[in-house]
């Protein structure tokens, strides 16, 4: 299935910025970041319950905000961009 | 069973390194990022010369059963980094006993013989329809005539040496009419006949390294199911030489390998400036035209077939792994053949 994430962790504190860099980072795994704070990711169901449990995880209810978004239908139809964009299809051919 | 067909990373350019970055794997060059891509997307990871991973990323994929396999610049095998041995031990004694069986080998080796056959026959069948002048129709239509007759001998093949004849005889009719199917210039991509190690012309660099990277697509399928990759039927045992990938790779060569390449070849997608002429006659690819024939092989991977035997919608790609199944079935005793993966006509 294909979804954005995207969230606000409150970097007031050391704990906060902690928590940033590892939602951050646990996002990388699964996807990637398309802006600041947003990621697309395309996962299998069992892929996609490891990730919002490891997510949910790494927050901190109380300050931070977690949204997933689930895309309905094929990537090119439900995804309009404009400006920078460098969003790579992990399924495509991957030659570097 | 893991219906996904897990992508593969080919990292071609010179002096890349690629390194573990949290869950990702990060390959860069000459200080620029040049992909970032999730582990979890990737079933295997392709360097050739020049390319290099981190220790960490070895020890990462080796840990999770992802296949890291080292070609030179030319498409040859090297090297493959393997984790530590799991799976079923009582699968590979099985698969030993099979192989050290010459009856069994054979069965084995017969079913694998009439899917090549079917499945090159198809391919030169469809080159016929499409073929543009008499002569080449009229040589298609012969040699797979040929190949017909070879099909109702198989049979009777009783040993491993008749098989291999058998196969031996239909791969020279199905190479020495092959070329009919190229509807170019035959200045451009003349094929005469199948020369290997090195390729002396440019078609034959073409399967060559399309067939280096089924090869190391193909020991994956048997390491994903616990198969030993080195311990053949058809192919004769010989130190690091992977038999069985050999063997499983026979039925795929025509749909999965020559069909692009005839494909690249006849679209003109793939040019005469994407080869390279080497002192000594032999024709090496430059890697504009690699990357340009890995993505028409990954993206070929991509389309579905429907499973003959099995019924199932798959991607091609995932053929090599459910064949890889079934003969991991037969040789458990839960299947009293091996049924080979024979292409739709």
């Amino acid at each position: 299935m294909n979804i954005v994430v995207a969230y606000d962790v409150n970097t007031e504190t050391r704990e906060g910025r902690r928590r940033l860099r590892k939602v951050a980072k646990a996002c990388e795994g699964f996807g990637q970041r398309v802006q600041y704070s947003v990621f697309e990711c395309s996962l299998a169901d069992t892929d996609f319950e490891r990730f919002r449990r490891k997510l949910v995880g790494l927050i901190d209810t109380d300050e931070d905000s977690l949204r997933i978004y689930t895309l309905r239908g094929r990537r090119e139809e439900v995804v309009r961009v404009w400006g920078r964009d460098g969003y790579v299809d992990f399924r495509a051919p991957l030659v570097v | 069973m893991s219906r996904e067909l897990l992508n593969t990373l080919f990292v071609l350019t010179p002096g890349a390194y690629a390194r573990l970055d949290g869950d990702t794997v990060r390959v860069e060059a000459q200080g620029e990022r040049l992909l970032q891509a999730p582990l979890l997307h990737l079933g295997s990871l392709v360097f050739f010369g020049g390319a290099t991973p981190s220790a960490p990323l070895m020890e990462r994929c080796a840990r999770d059963g992802r296949g890291i396999t080292f070609l030179d610049g030319a498409g040859r095998f090297q090297a493959r980094v393997v984790g530590p041995t799991g799976g079923n031990v009582l699968l590979r004694t099985a698969q030993y006993e099979a192989g050290a069986d010459a009856g069994r080998c054979a069965d084995v080796a017969r079913a694998m013989v009439a899917a090549k056959l079917r499945n090159g026959r198809s391919l030169l069948l469809r080159g016929a329809r499409d073929c543009r002048s008499e002569e080449g129709r009229e040589a298609l239509r012969e040699a797979c005539s040929s190949m017909a007759v070879l099909l109702t001998a198989l049979p009777g093949a009783d040993s491993l040496e008749v098989v291999r004849g058998v196969e031996g005889q239909a791969a020279a009719l199905y190479f020495a009419v092959l070329g009919h199917v190229i509807s170019r210039p035959p200045a451009e991509f003349a094929f005469r006949a199948r020369t290997r190690r090195p390729p002396r012309d440019r078609v034959n660099a073409l399967l060559s390294f399309l067939y280096a990277i089924l090869t190391s697509d193909c020991v994956g399928a048997a390491e994903g199911v616990g198969l030993d990759p080195q311990v053949g039927f058809l192919h004769a045992i010989r130190p690091g030489r992977p038999s069985l990938a050999l063997d499983l790779m026979e039925e795929f060569r025509a749909p999965l390998v020559d069909r692009v390449v005839l494909g690249l070849i006849n679209r003109r997608q793939v040019r005469p400036e994407h080869f390279e002429e080497r002192p000594g006659g032999s024709v090496m690819m430059t890697d504009d035209g690699r990357r340009l024939v890995l993505r028409a092989y990954q993206e070929h991977k991509q389309e579905e077939v429907v499973h003959p035997f099995l019924k199932e919608r798959a991607p091609v790609g995932l053929l090599p792994h459910l064949q890889a199944r079934l003969l991991a079935r037969h040789l458990r005793g839960d299947l009293p053949s091996y049924l080979p993966y024979v292409a739709r006509q």
